[in-house]
């Protein structure tokens, strides 16, 4: 036990290392069932040590203490379980999505094989949108709506929460509350194809205070380019085929069946949380896609001389 | 036909009744004759090395598997060949090996266990394993032709739909559940109809061995449950075939029909697969002990409320999926309720070997090892009960774990034992008990080292069906621990199958009845003659052999001129009348090798199904033409002589 406790993950994609109410409240859970079990195992592996190494005695019938012994296990099994069902129960109830005031409400839906977040906002021109990265505030609860636009999905951030199914046909949805500002990653739980190792997501937990200011510049369109560089960056960018799928915010751009690029500077990383949002890497998923991740439905972009190092540019500086 | 004797229950082979029965029961020799062949002990033979075929391969994709996750970022598998390995792994296992095999012993031991001389339907038991070994060479041959199946062995729709999986490999997927459900379906039928008609005179139902309990109870689910399975496949072939729309929402159709199907059918296979382990369990504590398992009636009851229930919790598989939270608290409870009879036959096992005397031969010690990955097992399975846990550990390693713990611990653990312990009445050889030892510890030390990091594995965030994972995840160390722990499993499984080869032919010569074993067939030679017992014994107890077998009678005055055997009442094995058995036909192969061309015919055309059955039925109606009566035998049933034995 102690060498798996010195195996064990780094805490960021972990339901044992919580960060939020309703994790907390599981993990609580686990304990208790987990205590539970050790207990039982060892009880029994004694009883069958025992039962298998004992020093035999002389033959008298032992059928009567047996019959006694196997009651009272069996009496005490079923009160175990009962205890365990009450507080599973009552732990099941505490983390269901409560209506609460001031929540956030977002919506994300799963595609194959990336996340597509919309933040919602009763006033339409405060709705934005982002992708494979969330970024919630601390102490106040996020209402999300899942939904697919494809195959069955599991939306699921450890730390944060247990998970839950996006299935075409059938709106669910979680609540998250995070207590403690963090980078958390998630990843889709539904095998939901040829790239499901590669469908993972960032929850940025952070204070109100940041979130109100992340909140302002994200509503913003997109930068305007500031070198030539970045302008030709731009024009490469609109005239490829890159906005027949991708949206950017105060641009032509306005595809809509790939990750919205307004603020992809600001993200952590790409191809859905799999790789590091750096310049070699970010150059090489554009060129080959296909390579990093087969089977993406980003196509490979031809670049002539000269037009990927400006396009890189220009994506740099969406911020 | 009225008399009884004091002949023990089998006879020098001199005997000239020997040489009869011989010449009636006995296959045939020839090319012809070996596919015409119909005898319980070839088709069971035959059933259980191509399962353990099966079971090989499957374990060679496992190790694949190990091998490409033991460290990040692995490129030793292609994403897609990732995805059909572990496709087929679980088809391969859970369609190909462990239902059939368990089928396939009790297509051995059954008859052999309630004394009698055949399996029910032994024709059509002869269709079914046709149908099995063709299933899964087709499911092979797509496989080597890049065409294996990859949408899981749970197939979800919309992701194995029309849509989103094009090509045939669904297609195969779906079909090879169409062929391992037939044919296990008919098994099925045959083992209840053998235990409830064919059992030994005064064998009545309490005094049933627990292993023959346990197959009863463990046909009669997959009697419930296949056909779920079965609707689901048929229903997702038409989807993909003639464009119905079952499970498309767009039409009216509904994705969570498939998961409520397959599940119905998918949670009761899994107690399908190890209820029989539960009864190997018993009848090897039983002989290794030397004494009556303890509350056979609590042991009884135990396997069927586990039968009971296990029909209501499919749902504990769905708890992501969003159900209504009343109906989910339903599932916990009935999830967790199943632990009860569980531990009640684990504590009957323990209370057994407390007052016997265990006697830590390989058998036995399989057995130990099942408790303690079993207790693993259902304690993790008590977790995933939990809504809220559930939802934390559900499509992760810790189910991957759980699993592997319930059916390697659960099922293959006992069925080594098994395999061991009824090795010598196959096969007249036992096998080196040293290397069984040996195989034994490297099984247990290799399944632990395996799977138990697979659960911390699950709760620090790594999901299933990851063809690979990153660096930063730190699940590496404990990955590649899990591959080293599958190298010596596969090493213990490698020592007990060479360890079983070179025992059939070179092991020491067994005697019938090697273990002092108590039940009827440890009564009959080794291996035993074509119609096991010379005499039908006759029974006054829970253990026969152990109560003075030389003065127990025996059933006299079955004609030994034809294939005749006795049939019993359902409740208290009274004779009931004699029955003449159907002779081998090579109508069974054809008519298998028929549905086989008309179920593949069936991935590439819709016509096939109208053609095919006309061909089918042609082949059955030559498989059920009557023969004349006198010459072959076949006559009908004799209802009329209930004078067989006083």
């Amino acid at each position: 036990m102690t060498l798996l406790a010195l195996l064990s993950g780094r805490g960021f994609q972990s339901a044992l290392e919580p960060a939020g109410t309703h994790a907390a409240r599981i993990a609580r859970l686990w304990d208790i069932f987990l205590i539970v079990s050790v207990v039982v195992w060892v009880l029994v592996m004694i009883a069958l040590l025992m039962a298998a190494f004992r020093r035999r005695r002389a033959q008298h019938d032992e059928t009567a203490g047996a019959t006694n012994t196997v009651s009272i296990a069996t009496g005490i099994t079923a009160v175990t379980l009962f205890a365990l069902l009450v507080s599973s129960v009552l732990t099941g109830r505490s983390i269901v999505d409560k209506t609460a005031p001031g929540a956030l409400q977002l919506i994300v839906t799963g595609h194959q094989w990336w996340w597509q977040v919309e933040y919602d906002d009763p006033q339409k021109s405060n709705r934005f949108q982002d992708a494979n990265e969330i970024t919630i505030p601390v102490g106040v609860p996020v209402n999300i709506q899942l939904r697919s636009s494809d195959v069955i999905h599991s939306f699921w951030v450890p730390n944060l929460n247990g998970k839950q199914d996006l299935i075409p046909g059938h709106d669910g949805t979680i609540q998250l509350l995070a207590n403690k500002p963090g980078v958390y990653r998630g990843q889709c739980a539904e095998f939901c194809g040829l790239q499901h190792a590669k469908m993972s997501l960032w929850i940025n937990a952070v204070t109100p205070d940041e979130y109100a200011k992340w909140l302002a510049s994200s509503r913003q369109p997109s930068k305007i380019p500031s070198t030539p560089e970045q302008r030709i960056g731009q024009q490469v960018f609109m005239s490829s085929p890159c906005p027949l799928c991708h949206t950017i915010q105060g641009t032509d751009a306005g595809g809509k069946t790939a990750p919205d690029l307004t603020h992809f500077a600001s993200r952590r990383s790409i191809a859905a949380a799999t790789l590091p949002n750096r310049r070699g890497y970010l150059a090489g998923w554009i060129v080959d896609p296909q390579h990093l991740k087969p089977g993406s439905q980003m196509p490979p972009m031809l670049m002539k001389q000269g037009e990927l190092e400006p396009l890189l540019a220009y994506l740099e500086s969406l911020q | 036909m009225s008399a009884m004797d004091a002949t023990p229950y089998a006879l020098p082979n001199s005997d000239a009744e020997h040489e009869q029965l011989q010449e009636i029961w006995a296959p045939k020799r020839g090319l012809f004759s070996w596919f015409a062949q119909i005898d319980h002990h070839s088709i069971g033979r035959r059933f259980i090395f191509t399962a353990f075929v099966w079971f090989g391969l499957g374990g060679l994709l496992a190790a694949l598997m190990r091998i490409q996750l033991a460290k990040p970022n692995n490129t030793f598998l292609s994403a897609d060949q990732y995805n059909q390995i572990f496709t087929m792994h679980g088809t391969t296992m859970m369609f190909l090996f462990a239902v059939p095999v368990m089928e396939a012993v009790a297509i051995y031991m059954i008859p052999l266990m309630v004394g009698t001389r055949a399996l029910a339907f032994p024709r059509a038991n002869a269709y079914a394993y046709y149908l099995f070994l063709f299933g899964g060479i087709m499911l092979y041959v797509a496989f080597f032709l890049n065409m294996g199946p990859d949408a899981g062995w749970f197939n979800y729709v919309p992701l194995a739909g029309p849509e989103f999986s094009p090509g045939k490999r669904i297609d195969i997927w779906a079909q090879l559940v169409n062929f391992t459900e037939i044919s296990a379906l008919t098994v099925a039928v045959e083992i209840i109809v053998t235990i409830f008609k064919m059992r030994a005179p005064g064998m009545s139902i309490n005094r049933m061995p627990l292993y023959v309990w346990s197959m009863l109870v463990t046909a009669f689910m997959i009697v419930f449950a296949m056909p779920s399975v079965m609707t689901a496949s048929n229903f997702i072939g038409l989807d993909r075939l003639v464009g119905t729309h079952f499970f498309n929402r767009a039409e009216g159709g509904d994705v969570l029909l498939w998961q409520h199907l397959f599940w119905f059918f998918g949670h009761p296979e899994v107690y399908i697969i190890f209820i029989p382990g539960l009864g190997m369990v018993s009848a090897i504590i039983e002989a290794f002990c030397h004494r009556r398992i303890f509350g056979y009636t609590a042991m009884v009851m135990s396997l069927v409320a586990t039968a009971f229930i296990g029909f209501g919790l499919w749902v504990h598989h769905m708890f992501a999926v969003g159900l209504p939270q009343s109906g989910q608290s339903f599932f916990t409870a009935a999830s967790m309720m199943i632990a009860i009879p569980s531990g009640i036959q684990i504590f009957c096992w323990i209370a057994t070997i407390w007052m016997g005397k265990p006697n830590f031969r390989p058998p036995l010690m399989f057995v130990l090892g099942f408790v303690a990955i079993f207790v693993i097992g259902g304690l993790t399975g008590v977790m995933l009960a939990s809504v809220p846990i559930d939802l934390q550990v559900h499509d992760t390693f810790f189910v991957v774990a759980h699993l592997h713990y319930v059916l390697i611990g659960g099922a293959v653990f006992p069925l080594l034992a098994a395999l061991f312990y009824w090795f010598p009445k196959m096969t007249g050889r036992l096998m080196n008990e040293r290397v069984g030892h040996i195989s034994f510890w490297l099984a247990f030390i290799g399944f632990n080292v395996t799977f138990f990091p697979q659960h911390k594995l699950g709760l620090v965030g790594m999901t299933r069906r990851i063809y690979t994972y990153l660096p930063e995840t730190g699940w590496g160390p404990l990955n590649l621990l899990s591959t080293i722990g599958a190298g010596i499993l596969a090493l213990g499984m490698i020592a007990y199958v060479g360890n079983a080869l070179y025992s059939m032919k070179w092991g020491p010569i067994a005697g019938s009845n090697p273990w002092d074993g108590a039940t009827l067939e440890w009564a009959t030679t080794s291996p035993p003659p074509h119609y096991n017992f010379l005499h039908i014994p006759t029974v006054s107890g829970l253990e026969p052999l152990w109560n003075n077998p030389e003065n127990a009678p025996v059933v006299t005055g079955l004609a030994t001129d034809k294939r005749e055997l006795l049939i019993t009442r359902m409740l208290d094995a009274e004779p009931d009348h004699r029955f003449v058995f159907p002779n081998p036909s090579i109508w069974p192969f054809i008519s298998a090798v028929s549905t086989a061309g008309m179920l593949v015919s069936l991935l590439f055309s819709a016509w096939a199904l109208p053609i095919g059955t006309v061909i089918v039925a042609i082949f059955l109606t030559l498989w059920f033409w009557p023969t004349t009566p006198k010459k072959e035998g076949e006559e009908p049933p004799n209802d009329g002589a209930a004078e067989a034995v006083a």
